[in-house]
């Protein structure tokens, strides 16, 4: 049944959260199934909807599709954010498999012991500072384009943007030396789509408030319930 | 500099092997150099040759490429072993990432604790059994030779690696599964992959208990 695509997860960031960042950017509007409750993610299971029991689901096109990379390749390959050719490919390829790297680290972090936290946010922190960010202040620098890839919009400049923004919740800083970026963010979240998906309301979802590092504040946290434990292990 | 793609990581299977695996079956000679030191890593990254400092890196037609996905899927494209269209790579891109993530689950039994292993090794097998191996039989149920399309792509190659991999923990993994056992004998005789499976390819043993401390001494 063609229409909007639709998606279910919990109602957090998780791993649907770049699903809905390049939706959002390619102007599609989608809708979201919320899954909270233990009865209602079992239900999706034995419907059968799941090809490996796991969520993010897409309804999208006559599919339901499961795999976060699968659905955000045929997103990006759907609203031509996947460059013209092969070799464009590649390099948005890269660049997002970095930039998944990244805030796959951040990601993490809810499932950490306060300990494991404290040490792995260091590491989150320096890793963007001198392996990732400097290779995407590079990239603009060499070519002096607007975007990442082929002069020319991409799945790269959104999931960068993303990236940049989860690391400054947790250091508002971080981007203090890479002027680059630091015109890229302005420029890319004034792209029409893109702006109105940082508006109060949009369907970008928060980062959450953990009660176990109270002093922090919102900082770097998917705002996944901590309500099925043995789920987040499975979907993650 | 054109010419074979050279591929830059350990002598070990690890996160290049799904890449000599599809260059094989792409029927595409490859050239390798190895890193036996920490010095070795360390040299290429200081050259620059590494996007993000991480190796596998496979040099192919002028790139440094880094990413095993995003390498995957550039061989795949460019040797037509991705789909005719969108949905198909859709499908194709579905069945692999699974393939993926079981992969994961298998190679991290290496880094679990002597006294976890044998408890993580069958958690590991039953979601081989009751999670992945049921979906690619079920795909095999609709009678055609290969997962996607009716053409051979990089799903069927990295099925099969996944199977053979399987096996090596548990050889009568596929017991229940026949229509995986017939897609295994003849996906194996595919004359790009059945060269890759002789002695003296360049497919890489599993890795030995006694090499990983000093893998582990390359990388950190």
């Amino acid at each position: 049944m063609a229409g909007k695509p639709k998606l279910y997860y919990f109602d957090g960031r998780g791993k649907m959260e770049s699903i809905r960042w390049l939706l959002a950017a390619a102007g599609v509007e989608f809708e979201e199934k919320f899954l909270e409750t233990r009865e209602q993610y079992e239900k999706l299971l034995q419907s059968g909807s799941l090809l490996f029991q796991q969520v993010p689901l897409v309804e999208i096109d006559g599919m339901k599709m499961v795999q976060t990379r699968a659905i955000l390749n045929y997103i990006a390959g759907k609203y031509n954010l996947y460059g013209k050719d092969l070799k464009e490919r590649a390099w948005i390829d890269m660049y997002v498999e970095g930039t998944t790297d990244l805030m796959g680290m951040i990601m993490q972090l809810p499932l950490q012991s306060a300990e494991m936290r404290e040490k792995n946010l260091a590491l989150i922190i320096e890793r963007a500072k001198t392996r990732y960010f400097p290779v995407y202040e590079k990239a603009l620098k060499d070519h002096g384009h607007d975007y990442l890839v082929g002069n020319k919009f991409s799945w790269a400049d959104i999931q960068l943007l993303e990236a940049i923004l989860m690391v400054e919740e947790c250091k508002p800083d971080i981007l203090s030396a890479f002027p680059q970026l630091q015109a890229f963010k302005g420029r890319i979240s004034n792209i029409p789509t893109i702006k109105k998906f940082l508006q109060p309301g949009s369907q970008r979802k928060p980062p959450a408030d953990d009660k176990y590092i109270a002093n922090r504040g919102k900082c770097c946290l998917t705002s996944v319930r901590f309500h099925f434990p043995q789920l987040l292990l499975k979907y993650l | 500099m054109s010419g074979k793609p050279r591929l830059h990581y350990v002598n070990a299977r690890g996160r290049m092997e799904p890449i000599r695996w599809l260059l094989a079956a792409a029927g595409v000679e490859f050239e390798e150099a190895f890193l036996e030191t920490k010095d070795d890593l360390k040299k290429l990254q200081t050259n620059g040759d590494l996007l993000f400092q991480q190796v596998p890196m496979v040099e192919i037609d002028g790139m440094k490429m880094v990413q095993t996905r995003a390498i995957l899927s550039y061989i795949a494209g460019k040797y037509n072993l991705y789909g005719k269209d969108l949905k198909e790579r859709a499908l194709i891109d579905m069945y692999v990432e699974g393939l993926a993530d079981l992969n994961e689950l298998i190679t991290s039994n290496f880094f679990q604790p002597a006294d976890k292993k044998e408890e993580h090794l069958a958690t590991v097998m039953d979601k081989a059994t009751t999670r992945y191996f049921p979906v690619y039989e079920k795909v095999r149920g609709h009678g055609q030779d290969f997962l996607v399309g009716n053409k051979l792509s990089r799903a069927d190659v990295q099925l099969l690696e996944i199977i053979l991999l399987v096996e090596e923990s548990k050889p009568d993994i596929l017991a229940k599964f026949p229509l995986l056992q017939s897609f295994k004998a003849k996906t194996s005789n595919i004359p790009n992959i059945k060269k890759f499976l002789q002695p003296g390819s360049q497919r890489k043993l599993p890795i030995q208990e006694k090499d990983i401390p000093r893998l582990m001494q390359i990388f950190h």
